[in-house]
């Protein structure tokens, strides 16, 4: 890292401006129906991603709409080169109109693929891995360029916690934080069911009164749905895992995941799956389900994502790299096939949170110039998104 | 054996619990600083790495602090060096099953 305000990376530049670290051309099947063949697709064409859900029909209202800017937002991800966008013809969540939106706004190329209007699953599979194939090699040519760190925005997430995730690596990830935040680019916290007990100390740090208002209301939002399953949120959250790993109580894990947030003003709260209007820590609201927070950020536009985890987990996105944090070193040995960084070295004492934040800018530095995460190395696709009403 | 063998944090000096840091034994004393307290406890039962333990004794109903801040009530008294965990300790947020008993 040559200068202390500006940190460079090679980066691939869309037509929409914005820089991508990956180049992938994306399947995007909009309906459950469509997941399979566009898992065929991937299989014959390489450098294509794709990934497997259940969504995309008989949804209806904020549902439809929040299920909608999660596709459009996978689909404009600057990490994605290019689109097939694959339907079955019937559905609710036309593909259609998902293709229309994602080339109106990115301006990348889209190709839109119907399985009955191709004849069935043979002939659609043809179809789009020809496209798929043509669209492969033109992203090939693209070259790399040199770009800054403040047009990344990282996502920052916790899962499988255990009692050092408050301790080490989300203290280290909120180092990380504001050394982004102060080079110019994008932090987004999420999860805000694990903010629960912590949103007091979010609410100091709003830049202004309507986003501490909104803090409240979020909060209150996802505290409301517990109360309306007449459960105790604990029978969910914290999980079985991280409460054999210490944590007894879903303010004690919000107090440790708050931390990821650093010290910086909150500037906005966005919603689901929304891109931020604003550089510096955005909050996106979210569950605290791993994947369905993934996929909320990656799209709203994160290139690279943060991870932390005391249990240790598989988890990564099919478009962007997913950097995995041990909490502490045993797991870090354990599970030493998924995980990418140990920031265990603090809770033995070896070194401090702050010398592991700035290992940790470096990582996000040499992965974004291409270097691969385990996730990706293993092909960990997930993808989620979360559902807010009933399907019909 | 010296007594600092085994690793633990405080947080913060408004804490009544600590984190263990290593597998610890049961009677095993631990001494802790956190500024300018120092605490010395004597651990009535083994506590796992990761695992919390009281440094102060804490009646029922009384707020557990970590970090300085409320992870959630006792529903027991607790003495120093017990296990504090979901035996011991109740969340008090997100609790729909305790609509209509609570006003």
């Amino acid at each position: 890292m040559d200068k202390q305000n500006s940190v460079k990376f090679w980066g691939y530049r869309r037509p929409d401006g914005r820089v991508g670290v990956r180049n992938h051309v994306l399947i995007l099947p909009t309906i459950v129906c469509a997941t399979q063949t566009a898992r065929q697709i991937t299989e014959l064409v390489q450098g294509t991603v794709s990934m497997i859900h259940q969504h995309g029909c008989a949804q209806v209202g904020a549902d439809y709409e929040q299920t909608f800017r999660t596709y459009v937002g996978h689909g404009t991800n600057p990490n994605v080169y290019g689109v097939v966008v694959l339907g079955l013809g019937c559905e609710t969540h036309q593909a259609r109109k998902i293709a229309d939106e994602i080339a109106a706004q990115s301006g990348k190329p889209v190709e839109l693929v119907s399985i009955q209007e191709n004849g069935g699953t043979l002939s659609a599979i043809a179809k789009g891995a020809k496209v798929a194939a043509q669209m492969v090699q033109d992203a090939s040519a693209l070259m790399r360029e040199e770009c800054d760190f403040s047009e990344l925005i990282v996502a920052t997430e916790c899962g499988g916690s255990d009692a050092c995730s408050g301790l080490s690596a989300n203290p280290a990830v909120g180092v990380v934080s504001d050394l982004i935040v102060d080079l110019g680019g994008t932090s987004i916290l999420a999860e805000t069911t694990e903010l629960i007990g912590a949103e007091h100390l979010l609410a100091k740090r709003a830049v202004d009164d309507k986003v501490a208002k909104r803090v409240y209301e979020v909060i209150d939002a996802m505290e409301k749905r517990a109360f309306s399953m007449g459960i105790d949120i604990r029978t969910g959250n914290p999980s079985p895992g991280n409460i054999r790993g210490g944590l007894s109580s879903l303010e004690e894990k919000s107090l440790g995941a708050a931390n990821k947030s650093g010290t910086r003003p909150l500037q906005e709260l966005i919603d689901y799956a929304q891109r931020p209007t604003k550089k510096g820590l955005v909050w996106m609201d979210t569950p605290g389900h791993d994947i369905e927070q993934l996929s909320g950020m990656v799209a709203g536009g994160a290139q690279v994502v943060l991870f932390t985890s005391g249990r240790g987990t598989p988890t990564g996105s099919p478009i962007a790299p997913v950097i995995k944090i041990a909490t502490n070193s045993r797991m870090f040995k354990n599970m030493g096939d998924n995980m990418d960084v140990n920031a265990g070295t603090i809770i033995e004492g070896t070194e401090t949170i702050d010398s592991v934040g700035r290992r940790l800018l470096e990582e996000i530095r040499q992965v974004s110039n291409g270097k691969l995460t385990k996730a990706e190395i293993l092909k960990q696709h997930d993808f989620g998104i979360w559902r807010i009403g009933p399907t019909f | 054996m010296s007594t600092n063998q085994y690793h633990a944090v405080i947080m913060n000096p408004a804490d009544n619990v600590a984190t263990a840091l290593a597998d610890i034994p049961a009677g095993a004393t631990v001494e802790m600083e956190v500024q300018d307290l120092h605490f010395r406890v004597q651990l009535q039962a083994a506590i796992e790495f990761g695992h919390k333990f009281a440094v102060k004794r804490i009646g029922n109903g009384q707020n557990i602090l970590k970090y300085g801040e409320i992870i959630g009530v006792a529903i027991a008294d607790i003495e120093p060096g017990e296990h504090v965990h979901i035996h011991n300790l109740e969340g008090k947020r997100g609790r729909g099953d305790k609509l209509g008993q609570a006003k």
